[in-house]
């Protein structure tokens, strides 16, 4: 049985990719994954706010408090704050590419161009197959207009792009008023593929302190709709490969993403929580299901379903929704 | 093929070469020589190998005699051995110096020379450490200049290794060790050909072997000692030979020639001084002046000072000499002279005994004294002694560049001679430290000095607060050689880079005619005439100077810059001075700024391009009018209701004309007033904490927090209110003790420094708008004037009763009126709100020693003092003595108040009878426990001294001079970690052995903070600072632990921002405790790379995360049965790595050492866990056990000492 699939103009030797989660940071874990049967990993993000701001931090404290007092002209041996060694993410993809065999994606996280990009360059030379770009960008801006966020996702694309040789892909929300315009522009400016979709983690409230707090919950399994429909609706309209990523829990979630013409699946949550053995538990059941039901590959049943090949494409749309009440009246 | 050139300063010149010619070098840190040894470490950590190519070993000790004893055994043991010092810190070196000069064994001690203690510190450049240890036997080599101090450090090293006589190779602290030049580097090369391999061999051979062995210090009895110190004489008179030889070889190859003594001059000089030490260049370009002129005089450069060499310096002598004028940086109080002068006194007297010839006259000598603690040495005062050598009978014994009103030894000099270049570009900055002026023009000088065949001088003058501290920046640049070692005296290029400055310093009184003036002030450029002061106007009106302006900091916010405004100020410089064209300076800046910032990302470079290019875009020239139009004037440095003494000295001082005060001014003895700090208003917080009082709790917690003792809190009768200004803000006092009265929260909005601690800290949130509390920082522009009302009015209020008090609380311990106020410690000081809350409780009745640091800085340094004084006059009496020595300091005192008591109740109990009756034994039954009993026990005491004055017998005079001893006094004994863990340790433990009644206060920042963060035994594992640049490699010494080994010792260990309830507790309880007692307080700093501004934060991160266990050893419960270890704080609940992760000082190792980070970090976490697991096993033994079991459980030394 053939389980192969392209992304990226990667040869992957199935569909599983660990998505990027905190699960990276622990190259043992990556080694496990590797072991396990995963076929990719996208590392866990580094943040433009995190590249920027840890400059700027080094800047600031390399100069705090000197030259204010006769005896302390500097607070820093000068040693350690000259020498800047490799970036700690670029070093640590470096090592996730020494440790394993797999195909290694680095994930870079931010909202504007600027000379943050710069360190995919660094990321292509330590060894990173590929880019994940992350534009988690809410649009708080009451004067930005739709138009304008979608062209600062392609500017940060192009700037990318213009950076590395690398194929880079885009990971976005689902939060625009046209997705399948906008990625059908992100194919047109050349990007290589489409992780569907970014999760933002909504604040909560701390009523003790009356503090806006951070929150993070991991997806639930139901949450593997929403990639579903859009993968579905734009498998037969971009060039560009396409990931399904939150809520994938299972090997029958895998399997009808694959169908609606996912070229792999992410697998974040249930890796966090139930470890390598997920990735075993998904390969086998994906096996099984395929020998019963006699498919000879993985690219066999890819986009087998989606909004150009199923039976009934209005599914994917506003009738779902209608058939959807009807079933409860 | 030429030698490269950089402009570096003194000490990186001195320890360059040190460095590269050692194979063991051993320091400790003490201002100015402190870098020299940073520098060592730096290159040898980066693996920078010596003339052998091996990577010389550089360990920091605990003191300066720990340095001399290491270096003293490394050459014993064969090693090629160097140290760097300064004043106290080479005065700890002697006893070992005495003998590695015994001995004959070759090293050289670099000495950025510094004034010794006396009446008071000084980190300031003299010649009286050096002097004080000119009998030691060390040969003494002095530079002048930084080219000098790179040139004779090679010369008395190879020097040292032909004549076994060891060396202290010296230069002018700060004025030499800190003054930047463009200098010539001396290659490896030019090392190797100087020292002589075969003699490095020769020194091995001698080295303690035991496959050779032999003994060496051995005790010596009268029948031979004498004559063994007599069998060195040969190399002490070879010496000066063997240095003049490598002088020459030095010349032959490098091209500048030294002699012992140079001689610079007319050859027919008629009237020569005599001197050593920067001081020289400075007499070199007057003489050179005075010679064009025509006059026959000239100056001798004392180089080789030690073994002096009489005959050589004869004959650098003109024959033609008359009179000599010998000057000394250093001050020797009773001898006949000082010691240079008396030295070639000496020198013409030997010469003219034994039939010398060399001078057609016998010459007259003199002697004065100048420049000491880097005094101004200007050549107007030069040529004021040369002018004295004219008299028939000059004054002997005098004094240059003071005024002596006293003893009227000071010399007559015209300031307004000058004989700096007219070719030279000379400018003078005025900034802030916080705002990177002393950078940006270092960087100036890289750019000019390195990129143009222009001569560099940088020379930087910092005052003495952390916080806000004031820059002065003095570059020169120029074709000719500069030897100008005093200040820029008639710049043709001044900036002011904060605009209020130009309120508080004449900085345009010397400008040159016809030069510039650069203003960053908040304005509109048509409005820039108007905002400088009537004083200002005139200056520019009447030099007819050119007026630039630049609003830097909207320009620096603009381009992502903050408040650093180095880069806009630099590019002002370049754009108007015309020391380089325009476009080539700017392309330079550019340069530079990507070769500075470019390793730390890009981010970095373009926002410092950005403000590059914002500043050409906002730099405007401003005309200037015919008439002055300002409205106002310079104010006042103080108020006018201050005391006689503040006005007539301090005031000065705090105007930056300490120089004009003359001797009659001065305290004889170091002795000032306290409370002085009030005063002097600084103004340097641009936003302040303003007090909601709807929303306030009344916790008082901004109050305990703030370093400054900026915000106050108080309760008082409703009735007080009558006269209040209308802004004043009150509200019903909350909580029983309180609810009749009404309370206040309230700022001082002179002498804040807008840390913003008090707003971190404060609890209370408005429910409306929670990003809002009780209290809120507010841009001080809109509050200053109703808020100095308001603080004037609550400053009135009288303090509550402190009998009432329950001053074991947060809340009403700051209800005590601070007598530690307004100090010039940093912004968010970590350690000031400790000793506020110790003289709030204590300060009454405290006297206090103060160990060398930033305490003894912010509470000692002049002009003013924060110890203060409450209503009645009384308030803390504070003393510093000297870094090492502070806890046996403090035993003293403990000491004499013992006596002084046990003694006027001896004399006490014997005039009983002729006393009122009850009187004495009303006070010799007191009990001082509380307020009340300390309240009572002084107007008993106040009643005794009224009646001895009647009573007419020797005993009643006797009591009268020690009454004040029957009440109670709280002995605190405060320093840093510096100080408690390393240098002062041995004397601490000492202490803590004698059972003493003394509050011992370790302000703990675990480093060296006020030398710049150099590690200490307090540093944590992983830590990265200075002399552990790869992070720190052991555990941070347990001194909590160690202390309650004695078991007699009352031990705390203390964070405020975590647990604020412990922290008062612990003060009161230690206090309270008649036997010594040890508090650890966690103190945030600086040098940790933290946002000062959460400061608070970070320490409850320290202790929940383990790193700083919160406990409490008294073994008055020892007594009762009870444990006495308490631990304070729970296990720890947050991993370590996230307290680590929020400070520079352990994010360096992430940087520096990414590879390594993990094992470090898992191993500072274990330590923590098992430590803390430690305490908490110690904390529960004694519980667990039956009460008669106690003597028999495992537990440490001191629960058992004080169980039993």
């Amino acid at each position: 049985m053939d389980l192969t699939t392209n992304y990226l103009g990667l040869r992957l030797k199935n569909p599983l990719v660990a998505g990027a989660s905190p699960v990276s940071r622990d190259i043992g874990m990556v080694r496990q994954l590797e072991d396990s049967g995963i076929a990719a990993v996208v590392v866990h993000s580094v943040f433009q706010e995190q590249i920027e701001h840890e400059a700027m931090r080094a800047d600031h404290f390399d100069e705090f408090g000197a030259e204010s007092h006769a005896e302390a002209i500097t607070y820093t041996p000068r040693s350690t704050a000259s020498a800047y060694g490799p970036d700690q993410y670029v070093e640590h993809v470096r090592r996730i590419k020494e440790a394993v065999d797999i195909p290694v994606l680095a994930s870079l996280n931010g909202t504007t161009t600027g000379g943050w990009t710069t360190i995919a360059r660094s990321l292509q030379d330590a060894g990173a197959d590929g880019l994940e770009l992350n534009v988690y960008q809410l649009a708080t801006e009451q004067y930005q207009s739709a138009e304008d966020v979608e062209n600062q996702y392609i500017d940060i694309l192009e700037a990318v792009r213009e950076s590395v040789n690398i194929p880079v892909a885009l990971k976005l929300s689902p939060y625009f008023s046209s997705l399948s315009h906008f990625a059908t522009r992100l194919d047109r400016a050349g990007v290589d593929g489409l992780v569907l979709f970014n999760r933002f983690y909504q604040p909560d409230i701390d009523l003790d302190n009356l503090d806006v707090v951070p929150n993070l919950t991991l997806s639930a399994p139901h949450e593997m709709r929403l990639p579903l429909r859009w993968i579905a609706i734009l498998d037969p309209i971009v060039e560009a490969s396409l990931a399904a990523t939150t809520g994938i829990y299972t090997w029958s979630d895998v399997l009808k993403l694959l169908m609606v013409g996912a070229d792999v699946t992410m697998l974040c949550a249930t890796v966090l929580r139930n470890g390598p053995n997920a990735v075993v538990e998904i390969l086998t059941g994906m096996q099984s299901w395929m020998e019963e039901h006699e498919y000879e590959s993985v690219h066999q049943m890819q986009g087998s379903m989606n909004h150009r090949t199923c039976a009934a494409p209005a599914a994917f749309e506003r009738a779902n929704y209608i058939e959807a009440l009807q079933e409860f009246s | 093929m030429p030698r490269p050139v950089s402009t570096i300063d003194g000490n990186e010149a001195a320890a360059s070469v040190a460095q590269r010619v050692s194979e063991t070098i051993a320091i400790y840190p003490i201002t100015p020589s402190s870098t020299m040894g940073e520098w060592a470490d730096e290159w040898c950590s980066q693996g920078k190998a010596n003339i052998w190519g091996t990577v010389p070993t550089v360990t920091e000790m605990q003191s300066e005699g720990g340095a001399a004893g290491a270096i003293h055994g490394a050459l014993q043991a064969g090693s090629m051995s160097t140290t760097f010092t300064a004043s106290q810190g080479l005065l700890l070196m002697i006893p070992n110096m005495f003998k590695i000069a015994g001995e004959l064994t070759p090293t050289v001690f670099h000495v950025s020379a510094r004034s010794v203690a006396t009446h008071a510190l000084s980190i300031f450049g003299d010649h009286s450490d050096v002097m004080a240890s000119r009998t030691t036997g060390f040969a003494m080599l002095a530079s002048g200049s930084v080219q000098e101090s790179m040139d004779l450090a090679s010369i008395s090293h190879a020097a040292t290794l032909d004549s076994r006589v060891p060396f202290i190779h010296f230069f002018d602290g700060f004025r030499t060790s800190h003054e930047v030049q463009k200098i010539e580097l001396l290659t490896d090369d030019d090392l190797r050909a100087l020292i002589d391999d075969r003699l490095v061999a020769e020194h091995r051979q001698r080295s303690l072997n035991p496959e050779n062995p032999v003994l060496r210090g051995s005790a010596q009895n009268p029948d031979v000692f004498f004559q063994s110190r007599e069998a060195a004489n040969p190399f002490y008179a070879n010496c000066p030979g063997i240095v003049q030889k490598y002088m020459d070889r030095f010349s032959d190859r490098v091209g500048r020639q030294y002699h012992l003594f140079d001689y610079v001059g007319d050859p027919q000089a008629e009237r020569v001084i005599v001197l050593m030490g920067s001081g020289a260049e400075t007499a070199h370009e007057t003489v050179s002046h005075l010679t064009e002129a025509g006059e026959k005089v000239g100056i001798v450069k004392v180089r080789l000072y030690r073994p002096f060499d009489v005959d050589r310096f004869i004959k650098a002598l003109p024959e033609t000499t008359k009179t000599i004028a010998v000057l000394d940086r250093t001050k020797e109080p009773g001898a006949c002279g000082e010691p240079l002068y008396q030295d070639i006194a000496t020198a013409l007297m030997e010469h003219n005994s034994y039939q010398g010839n060399h001078f057609r006259q016998i010459p007259k000598v003199i002697g004065g004294r100048y420049g000491l603690s880097s005094k101004e040495f200007t050549p107007a005062m030069v040529k004021g002694v040369f002018d004295e050598l004219l008299k028939e009978k000059p004054k002997n014994h005098f004094t240059i560049g003071i005024d002596d009103d006293v003893s009227y030894t000071s010399l007559g000099f015209d300031p307004s001679y000058i004989t700096e270049n007219d070719d030279a570009v000379r400018a003078v900055f005025y900034g802030l430290g916080s705002d990177g002026t002393v950078g940006a023009n270092k960087n100036s000088i890289k750019i000019i000095g390195g990129e143009t065949n222009n001569n560099a001088q940088g020379y930087f003058v910092y005052d003495s607060k952390k916080a806000g501290s004031v820059t002065v920046s003095h570059l020169r640049f120029g074709e000719k050689p500069i030897r100008s070692a005093y200040l820029v005296q008639n710049p043709t290029f001044v900036a002011c880079h904060q605009q209020n400055l130009i309120d508080k310093f004449e900085m345009l009184e010397h400008a040159e005619h016809g030069s510039t003036f650069l203003l960053n002030a908040h304005v509109k450029s048509d409005e820039a005439w108007d905002a400088v002061p009537a004083e200002v106007q005139k200056k520019l009106i009447e030099k007819q100077m050119r007026f630039f302006v630049i609003d830097a900091y909207s320009v620096a916010r603009e381009a992502g810059m903050g408040a650093r405004i180095n880069t806009i100020m630099q590019t002002c410089f370049f754009a108007i001075s015309g020391v380089l064209p325009r476009e080539e300076a700017i392309r330079k800046i550019k340069d530079a700024i990507r070769k500075t910032y470019g390793k730390k990302g890009e981010a970095v470079v373009e926002k410092n391009f950005n403000a590059v290019d914002r500043t050409l875009d906002n730099l405007v020239e401003v005309s200037i009018p015919n008439e002055i139009s300002a409205t106002y004037h310079r104010p006042h440095p103080v108020a006018q209701e201050a005391p006689e003494f503040v006005q007539d000295v301090i005031a000065p001082i705090i105007a930056g004309n300490g120089d004009g005060l003359s001797v009659s001014k001065m305290p004889v003895d170091g002795t000032f007033p306290t409370d002085t700090a009030r005063w002097e208003k600084r103004n340097i917080a641009m936003e302040i904490p303003i007090w909601d009082s709807a929303i306030c709790i009344q916790c008082n917690k901004c109050a305990l927090v703030c370093p400054h003792a900026a915000i106050r809190a108080n309760v008082y009768e409703k009735d007080r209110l009558d006269g209040a200004p209308t802004s004043f803000k009150s509200a019903p006092g909350r909580g029983a003790d309180y609810k009749d009265l009404r309370y206040t929260i309230q700022v001082a909005p002179e002498d804040c420094t807008g840390c913003g601690l008090c707003v971190e800290i404060c609890p209370a949130k408005n429910k409306s708008e929670t990003r809002l509390k009780a209290i809120n920082m507010t841009g001080k522009h809109d509050h200053l004037e109703v808020e100095r009302e308001n603080y004037r009015f609550f400053l009135e209020l009288p303090e509550f009763d402190r009998r009432t008090l329950k001053t074991n609380t947060v809340k009403d311990s700051q209800f005590l009126l601070p007598l530690f106020e307004y100090s010039g410690a940093c912004v968010g000081c970590g350690e000031t709100p400790y000793v506020k809350l110790v003289s709030q409780l204590f300060g009454d009745r405290a006297i206090i020693a103060n160990a060398t640091g930033c305490s003894s800085i912010y509470g000692g340094n002049l002009p003013t003092t924060p110890w203060a004084k409450n209503k009645q006059g009384r308030g803390p009496a504070w003393s510093n003595s000297l870094f090492e020595d502070n806890a046996e300091f403090g035993l003293g005192f403990r000491l004499a108040i013992n006596k002084q008591t046990e003694y006027a109740r001896e004399l006490l109990t014997r005039l009983a009878d002729r006393l009122s009756q009850g009187l004495a034994d009303g006070i010799l039954g007191a009990g001082q426990f509380n307020e009340a009993g300390i309240a009572d026990q002084r107007a008993r005491v106040k009643t005794l001294k009224e009646e001895l004055l009647k009573v007419d017998c020797l005993e009643a005079q006797y009591l009268l001079s020690v009454a004040d001893a029957l009440c109670t006094r709280s002995v605190w004994i405060m320093g840093g970690d510096g100080w408690a863990y390393d240098i002062g340790y041995g004397g601490l433990d000492h202490v803590l052995a004698t059972g003493q009644n003394v509050n011992i206060l370790v302000l703990d920042t675990e480093v060296y903070s006020n030398t710049g963060g150099q590690m200490s035994k307090a540093t944590p594992l992983g830590a990265t600072a200075k002399f552990a640049a790869g992070g720190k490699q052991s555990n941070k010494k347990d001194l909590g632990m160690l202390a309650m080994s004695y078991g007699q010792a009352y031990v705390a260990q203390i964070a405020m921002g975590a647990n604020d309830n412990q922290t008062v507790k612990a003060v009161v309880e230690a206090e309270s405790y008649e036997g010594p007692s040890l508090i650890i307080a966690y103190s945030h700093c600086i040098a940790h790379g933290i946002n000062m501004t959460k400061g608070m934060d970070q320490q409850k991160l320290a202790v929940a995360s383990g790193h700083w266990p919160l406990y409490r050893f008294d073994p008055r419960r020892a007594a009762n049965g009870q444990n006495p270890l308490q631990l304070d704080s729970k296990s720890p609940s947050v991993p370590l790595r996230k307290y680590l992760e929020n400070e520079n000082r352990f994010r360096l190792l992430l940087k520096s050492q990414p590879g390594q980070v993990n094992a470090v970090l898992r191993q500072a976490q274990d330590t923590v866990t098992r430590r803390f697991k430690e305490y908490e096993r110690l904390a529960k033994s004694i519980v667990q056990e039956e009460p008669e079991q106690h003597a028999n459980i495992q537990k440490p030394p001191g629960v058992v000492a004080s169980a039993n």
